[in-house]
């Protein structure tokens, strides 16, 4: 009954954004064509009835009703609550259903709350965000229904994946999700200027928020995604360069870009194509990375769910989709002008040099990940690791780091180095006095490259707030210094991971005391516990820093027994100066237990940093947003006013 | 808007610059994904006798294994694991059950201690009539395998007949591994 509902909501959905793109374009053609007034209300039911359809698959996984195929082949009754609920997206067919409702929902918001368009523009732009969700629509309902039935219904589900079965994975999914769809609303608003060609600051101020949004979530999801692999695979690394990792990255990379770039359109009304470019662009990158990760075609530790038909399918949509915005762009580009000029020394000279490092690692991390797809057609096999990944991001990252330092402190149009000089003692003392402090510990020359930009960027960071009044400071400023303050800090945190980690896996026996870095650790039991749906061996370990009263470590050898899996369920203590990262193993023949440890200073700083960059954007976002409020009703008072004059 | 300053933002082409390098990944992704299903390395020794070797055996009370052994005139299923790999636990109920269907299985144990091995054979069962302990990875080598677990069936001239990459798993990797038994003896 729910699913019959999901399904039906699914289906009326997807014919009113067919009627949302037609309204749009007939309207665009002639301007006074009736369907033109209903084209924002089609958008706004649209959302509301995919936003019901994925309440009722969340509600038949909540009550696990079997008959719902998805459900069976993912959830089992007796999981707890809080992974019934994960489960829904934790699977194909479900986060195919999120895309497809935060695309909706995405439009439905711009068409409830974007005032600054102009009315083609916005007619342009969700006839563009109709026509990506067309796509996917059809993709869900005839290739991925998530609300297909089972008959007979099977007697109990298969389960989730126990890796998956984490608290972060409930929550980390949908927020890259927001991320990678919201980058729809950059796209369909770049199509729309150039349909239009209505390429503006006005379209820059416009677009900015929904490019926020959708980064501030991107980032937040990378951030979590990367502690999560980072505390349940127990692998202690917080990167791999894996293709879904990379996935990830990509949009994040273009949608970083495409944040500074739209901030110099809508100061300067310069780096116009460019701008729509890489609003394009991104979310290109979001579909790309979809396609490379759903369609089997790399080989990934993220094991979806392949089907070859399915890949066909996404890459169809792919080509329709990004081809047709890049022949727009193509056919448009040449008619929109370059815009204002720029001296070499200016803000915006540093923001073009990010742009182009940015897309220089871009461009290092989409060719690392097809590499391996290009060899293959070629007739060889190669894969791309770390080695290549992480030197040759370095290239770019550098000196984009570099000019970090110095960026924000210039002016808009023509500035002189000479007049900063003094503001940069800081910066370059504290990137001096660390990379040298690092090296004499015999630390490796890129770790303390990275210790030494880290320590620059802190100051260098704050350095914009300097002479001014920090209580009128607007809040897209305090936004700025915050996310590059985390960017520092998360490269500390970074570098000095691979520089200072101490790493011993051993063998002990029940009370016996290892050491590693400034920790003693003491094996003080092993002891078998239960949970829900799985058993346990724990290790109950007494870990003391330096001497001080020994703190409980209780790492986990989990067996699930739905479906049957042995997860590792390591045990971290974090201080301000670093995190004990404990790792229980197998017994040894001998009676000797396996651990694994690693003390891994400051590598906290890596996530705090990342949600810093996060909290950098909100800061914006309110700011933007704050900003458009009190526009609109200054704008809404004078309107009323002269209503009332006219009167 | 008055845009001032009008030139064009680029010459045409470069404009055409991104579509026709999309157009290129298009194409290489396709060729990716029509291509057959098999995307697993085989050996170059299938269809090959066996390399020459012997190994001491890995465990106590089961003999070690040599080339000889495997061109008896019977067919044998050569499987590569070791006690440190979870997939071979994984594995060791499919190669019970050939070994229940009367295939011969021998094993290679990989880089293995033999304590260690002995607590994998007590946990898991014992399908093995031989093991061999490749203690620097030579036969994985020579043979062209590329991991733990993976299984070769080896005909009674010592020749390589089939390979399985990675755990046998499914009831169709079974039967694939019994067809394949079936065909080397025939």
């Amino acid at each position: 009954m729910i699913a019959t509902l999901g399904l039906a909501a699914l289906w009326l959905a997807a014919a009113l954004a067919v009627l949302q793109l037609v309204g749009a374009i007939v309207t665009l053609r002639r301007a006074d064509n009736p369907l033109g007034a209903v084209v924002r209300s089609v958008a706004a039911v649209q959302g509301g009835l995919v936003a019901v359809s994925f309440a009722c698959l969340i509600w038949v996984f909540l009550e696990t009703d079997l008959s719902v195929k998805l459900v069976s082949e993912n959830s089992h009754s007796l999981k707890p609550l809080l992974f019934k609920f994960a489960a829904t997206w934790g699977n194909h067919e479900g986060s195919m259903l999120l895309w497809v409702s935060i695309m909706a929902l995405g439009g439905a918001c711009v068409a409830l709350f974007e005032r600054r368009l102009s009315e083609p523009a916005m007619l342009a732009t969700l006839a563009a965000q109709a026509f990506v969700s067309i796509g996917f629509y059809a993709f869900l309902l005839i290739a991925s229904n998530p609300f297909a039935r089972l008959d007979p219904v099977p007697a109990e589900g298969r389960g989730l994946n126990p890796l998956l079965q984490d608290t972060g994975l409930a929550f980390h999914p949908p927020t890259l999700y927001i991320g990678y769809v919201g980058l729809s609303i950059a796209f369909s608003f770049a199509v729309g200027a150039l349909i239009t060609r209505e390429v503006s600051p006005a379209f820059a101020r416009a677009m900015r928020p929904w490019v926020l949004g959708a980064w501030i979530f991107l980032t937040l999801g990378i951030v979590a995604g990367s502690y999560w692999a980072y505390y349940t695979l127990g692998w202690g690394g917080w990167w791999f360069w894996d293709p879904v990792e990379n996935a990830s990255l990509m949009p994040w990379l273009a949608a970083t870009a495409l944040l500074h770039s739209v901030s110099v359109l809508a100061a300067r009304n310069a780096l116009r194509a460019w701008t729509v470019m890489l609003g394009v662009i991104a979310f290109s990158m979001s579909m790309v990375g979809t396609f490379l990760v759903r369609s089997g075609v790399l080989v990934s530790v993220h094991a979806f769910a392949v089907d070859p038909l399915r890949g066909q399918f996404i890459l169809a949509l792919l080509a329709i989709n990004i081809g047709a915005a890049l022949t727009v762009f193509a056919l448009r580009a040449a008619s929109i002008s370059e815009g204002e000029r720029f001296a070499l020394a200016s803000r915006e000279t540093a923001l073009v040099f990010n742009n182009v490092m940015l897309s220089g690692i871009l461009g290092i991390v989409l060719v690392g990940t097809l590499y391996p797809l290009l060899a293959e057609a070629m007739g060889a096999r190669v894969s791309v690791g770390p080695p290549y990944f992480n030197a040759a991001s370095a290239i770019f990252a550098v000196p984009m780091l570099l000019v970090l330092c110095v960026g924000p402190l210039l002016g808009w149009r023509r500035d002189r180095l000479s007049r900063l000089t003094w503001k940069l003692w800081l910066p370059l003392a504290a990137a001096i006095s660390a990379a040298a402090i690092a090296l004499t510990q015999g630390v490796s020359v890129l770790s303390a490259l990275g210790l030494g930009l880290g320590a620059a960027l802190i100051p260098a960071s704050m350095l914009p707030l300097v002479g001014r009044n920090l209580r009128t400071a607007k809040l897209p400023l305090w936004g700025m210094v915050t996310a590059h303050l985390g960017v520092g800090l998360a490269l500390i945190g970074m570098a000095s991971d691979s520089a200072f980690t101490r790493e011993k896996l051993i063998a002990i026996n029940v009370g016996q005391t290892v050491a590693v870095g400034p920790w003693q650790i003491k094996l003080a039991r092993i002891a078998p516990v239960a949970g829900p749906n799985w058993t346990a061996l724990e290790a109950g370990i007494e870990a003391s820093y330096d001497g001080a009263t020994p703190i409980k470590l209780a790492p986990q050898d989990r067996a699930f027994w739905a479906p049957p899996q042995q997860v590792n369920h390591s045990a971290l203590s974090t201080r301000w100066n670093g995190q004990l990262y404990v790792v229980l193993g197998q017994q040894a023949e001998d009676g000797r237990w396996q651990l694994r440890l690693w003390w891994k200073p400051f590598v906290i700083l890596i996530w705090l940093g990342g949600l810093m960059v996060a909290l950098g954007g909100l800061l914006a976002l309110l700011g933007r947003v704050a900003s458009d409020l009190r526009r609109t009703i200054a704008i809404d008072k004078i309107a009323f006013r002269r209503k009332k004059q006219g009167r | 808007m008055n845009a001032p300053a009008i030139k064009p933002a680029a010459s045409r082409w470069v404009l055409w610059a991104p579509l026709g390098l999309f157009a290129l990944f298009v194409g290489v992704v396709m060729v990716a994904l029509l291509r057959p299903a098999d995307r697993e390395i085989r050996s170059a020794m299938l269809g090959k006798p066996m390399p020459q070797f012997t190994l001491a055996p890995a465990a106590a009370g089961l003999p070690g294994l040599a080339h000889a052994d495997l061109a008896d005139g019977k067919v044998h299923l050569v499987n590569f694991f070791a006690s440190w790999c979870v997939p071979c636990a994984v594995e060791a109920p499919q190669l019970a059950a050939l070994k229940a269907a009367g295939v011969d299985v021998v094993g290679i144990a990989i880089r293995d201690r033999p304590e260690d091995l002995a607590v994998f054979l007590r946990r898991h069962g014992n399908p093995f009539s031989r093991i061999g302990a490749d203690n620097d990875s030579r036969v994985q080598f020579e043979i062209g395998s590329s991991g733990v677990p993976e299984s070769f069936v080896i005909d009674g001239k010592g020749v390589i007949r089939y390979q399985h990459i990675g755990v046998i798993q499914s009831r169709a990797d079974i039967d694939a591994i019994l067809s394949a038994v079936k065909e080397a003896g025939a």
